[in-house]
């Protein structure tokens, strides 16, 4: 069943006001989900929970949230930052990120910043509509 | 979750869905005081409440082999005073349970008027903090609750475990 980007992202906009307790003009494409919508970890769960009720699909949490699993590899970290490897494994687990602002400064801290309502609205859409 | 805030389960499915009662009463202090004159249960004495009947039943799904807390409280909306000598019926059903966590949503009712709505998700600790070190024995659940349950059928592998567990 094909969505259009608009209907995915309200209903990515519902998820999120439902599971944050945010307010609907606070969820805009850009906005972080930890920096600006306040979202702790098991926020995330409670995301990934009701994407799978609204969109009736399994949302498995190391697709959706690809980021969280890098941090502790000290191959992939090097001084609080991601080195040549971690940043080449990043941009294979989140294809449906940009990456190009991130890599002139890898600072993990940063990666917080990549959970963004877009990152969710782009994953949704690839598996929504492919194929 | 040693402290029994329900008086007991009337129904129970395994994995889906329980129900609990709570009897209301004067006799409970706290009411003297919320409020001088005006009685009715605290609001968070609702959730509490809502908290143990999910919990109990997102545990007895894993068979109370796994440590569940309480995570978050996505949702709580209230639409009348509970007052004593009310009996609140509580109705916790599984909207999602993985390895990790459980979702649950809960409506608190007297007779037939809806008191509360309440979303919860409970966190299974073993699983979600890998690396911290917790007792080996399950403090969440034990023996206390089996008389809550007296009432409803359980299997008897699920039965079993929980008095295995009570130490």
């Amino acid at each position: 069943m094909a969505m259009s980007r608009d209907e995915i992202f309200e209903k990515v906009r519902d998820v999120l006001i439902d599971a944050l307790g945010v307010d609907d003009d606070e969820v805009t494409a850009e906005a972080t989900l930890m920096g600006d919508l306040g979202a702790e970890s098991i926020d995330f769960l409670d995301i990934v929970f009701r994407l799978e009720k609204a969109f009736d699909m399994k949302v498995p949490r190391e697709e959706l949230f690809p980021a969280e699993g890098l941090l502790n590899d000290p191959e992939l970290v090097s001084n609080g930052k991601l080195t040549e490897k971690g940043l080449a494994e990043l941009r294979a687990r989140v294809p449906h990120t940009d990456l190009t602002e991130f890599a002139k400064d890898p600072d993990i801290n940063k990666l917080a910043d990549l959970f963004t309502v877009n990152a969710i609205v782009n994953y949704i859409d690839a598996r929504v509509n492919a194929g | 979750m040693r402290w029994i805030w329900i008086d007991k389960f009337v129904e129970f499915e395994s994995g889906r869905r329980a129900v609990a009662v709570k009897n209301v009463t004067l006799a409970e202090e706290h009411l003297h005081d919320h409020f001088p004159g005006f009685p009715v249960m605290p609001e968070c004495l609702m959730i509490e409440a809502m908290a143990q009947t999910a919990g109990i039943l997102v545990g007895e799904a894993k068979d109370f082999q796994e440590k569940v807390i309480l995570a978050k409280i996505s949702k709580a909306t209230f639409f009348d005073y509970v007052r004593p000598g009310d009996r609140i019926r509580l109705e916790a059903r599984i909207e999602t349970i993985t390895s990790e966590a459980a979702g649950i949503t809960g409506e608190i009712h007297r007779d037939d008027q809806l008191i509360a709505e309440i979303e919860l998700m409970f966190s299974h600790i073993d699983q979600n903090l890998a690396g911290k070190k917790f007792p080996e024995e399950n403090f969440v659940f034990t023996g206390m609750f089996t008389s809550l349950l007296r009432d409803v059928a359980l299997d008897k592998a699920a039965s079993g475990s929980l008095k295995a567990g009570s130490g």
